[in-house]
């Protein structure tokens, strides 16, 4: 029988990677990263030393001296602790993120109910997701810091600004956090919520059984992501004056005339989302993990 | 007291301008299996759904037990509680497994005890032969697997009727037997069954009545031997010689 064109080729083929390439295979591999790495490091560093300005960058941004002090504060020159500032936009955030999970839920299920009753809240929960997605976060800041203490209302008027300033972020980043439940819901497939109610659940426990359990699951990640930047945004209420870890940096870099606490204020910012966003990974994964693991 | 238990009066119902359901009437009677054939799109499935108030109709009534399901006092949830539904695709619950997915409706709709449903759904599940796999989550399971876990699912509501959705539709050829079998040891047991299907020899097999559908119109209605032997309609010929 002869062989024709279609018949497999003789050949045996090679299964290598190019020789030339075998320089980024194995173990090779881990120091052509660690060599590629240090190379763009170091040329991202060198440009604080090339640049004209360089030297002047490095004084009144890098300077270790400076930034230590302002970590730390100095109370007999009336500077601040950015270190102890942070501690400010801990709790915030802490206070804002449960307050946000809350309340966002409320309006993304107010939004989403159908019953003739709660047409006027409906239309109310709509309006506002509107409107403090379109308002920026500073202004309401400014609105709700220097108008509740305006009203003179005794308790209402006589917060400290923080507390203004967790009103603000909550109000805002819960309508950012309605419409990423509100999606979530939407991405449960309707046949769940069909095969739910055809079993008699009422339209409640249909949600809390059904529809949200499977919602979390897509709502993590960008749930986070708001976190996050929430987390960030705690800085904006240094506006209103209360001392936390931007203010305390601005206090520092009025009086000394140098900018290394800013500095220390970012890095200590990313001290706090890095983990955050570890931690979303983490999450997901181990999910998962108990998904298959529970199967076995 | 009469024995009753659907009973659709020229039942209408339209989606805009498509006219899906033309005036059905049809009865259902305790223990009694009906059949529903018909080309997609003929109604089955509205009809169905009509049934257990997943959607509303717009003119003539269906009464559940002589209680008529227009009248504004009518509980759709307590409706859903009495009557099963089981869909084409399934429908199982992902983020539960097994045995939570039997258990949801008894303990969350009828508010039972959940120690005191766990040995129901051990059974409901020994009878499909799977309380091996209670606790695997659904999507480890067959399709044919997971369609008899979403039965048994409906039946531990203790239905007084049971809908069926085409229910084999989106099953592999060779997994529709173990569903049909489960079916037809349901209707021997007696449990009262409207099913809309494809599947011919399992309707001649089970049903006590058949029905076919034509765009919204009942057509025919008679035993299966009326049906399969001797259709009366032109209809009702044409489809079973293309089916």
């Amino acid at each position: 029988m002869s062989h024709d064109a279609s018949a497999n080729a003789l050949e045996t083929p090679t299964l290598f990677v190019p020789r030339r390439k075998q320089l980024f295979t194995g173990r090779r591999a881990i120091v052509a990263s660690v060599f590629s790495s240090l190379l763009i490091l170091g040329a991202i560093v060198a440009i604080f030393y090339v640049a004209p300005g360089g030297a002047s960058v490095r004084y009144f941004f890098f300077n270790p001296q400076q930034m230590w002090e302002s970590f730390t504060g100095n109370p007999a020159k009336g500077l601040s602790s950015v270190g102890a500032g942070i501690f400010t936009n801990i709790w915030m955030f802490c206070v804002c993120e449960v307050m946000v999970l809350l309340f966002g839920l409320l309006i993304a299920w107010v939004r989403m109910t159908t019953s003739a009753v709660l047409f006027p809240f409906r239309v109310l929960s709509t309006m506002y997701t509107d409107l403090f997605r379109g308002i920026p976060i500073l202004l309401v800041i400014f609105m709700v810091g220097f108008g509740l203490p305006a009203l003179g209302l005794g308790f209402i008027s006589s917060q400290s600004p923080a507390v203004y300033g967790c009103i603000s972020l909550t109000i805002t980043y819960s309508a950012y956090v309605a419409e990423v439940f509100r999606a979530g819901i939407n991405s449960v497939p309707n046949g769940q919520l069909l095969a739910a109610r055809s079993l008699g659940l009422s339209s409640s426990a249909t949600m809390k059984r059904v529809i949200l359990p499977q919602a979390v699951r897509t709502v993590i990640p960008p749930l986070l992501n708001d976190f996050i930047s929430m987390q960030k945004d705690t800085a904006l209420v240094s506006t209103l004056g209360a001392i936390e870890a931007t203010r305390a940096a601005q206090i520092y870099a009025s009086t000394e005339f140098n900018f290394s606490g800013y500095v220390v204020a970012s890095i200590l910012f990313l001290l706090l989302t890095i983990p955050m966003t570890r931690f979303t990974d983490r999450l997901i994964a181990k999910d998962r993990v108990k998904r298959l693991a529970a199967t076995r | 007291m009469s024995d009753v238990v659907l009973d659709l009066k020229s039942v209408t119902k339209r989606f805009d301008d498509n006219e899906v359901l033309r005036g059905v009437s049809l009865q259902l009677h305790r223990h009694e299996v009906v059949c529903l054939i018909g080309a997609s799109g003929s109604g089955k499935s509205t009809l169905l759904r009509c049934a257990n108030m997943l959607e509303t109709i717009d003119g003539g009534d269906i009464s559940l037990f002589g209680q008529s399901l227009s009248d504004p006092r009518i509980d759709p949830d307590l409706v859903r509680r009495n009557i099963g539904m089981v869909f084409q695709s399934y429908n199982l619950f992902p983020h539960l497994s097994v045995l939570e997915n039997i258990l949801l409706g008894p303990v969350f709709a009828l508010k039972r005890k959940r120690s005191d449903v766990v040995d129901e759904a051990m059974t409901l599940l020994a009878r499909i032969g799977l309380s091996e796999r209670a606790n695997e989550f659904p999507d480890r399971l067959s399709g044919g697997q997971q369609q008899r876990v979403a039965i048994v699912r409906s039946l531990a509501m203790q239905p007084a009727l049971l809908l069926l959705d085409e229910v084999t539709s989106a099953l592999d050829p060779t997994l529709i037997g173990e569903v049909l079998d489960l079916l037809r040891d349901l209707a021997h047991s007696g449990t009262t069954m409207l099913i809309a299907t494809h599947e011919m020899g399992f309707a001649k097999d089970v049903a006590n009545q058949v029905v076919y559908l034509d765009k919204g119109v009942l057509v025919e209605q008679g035993t299966p031997e009326q049906i399969f032997s001797n259709p009366q309609h032109e209809a009702t010929r044409k489809f079973l010689e293309r089916a």
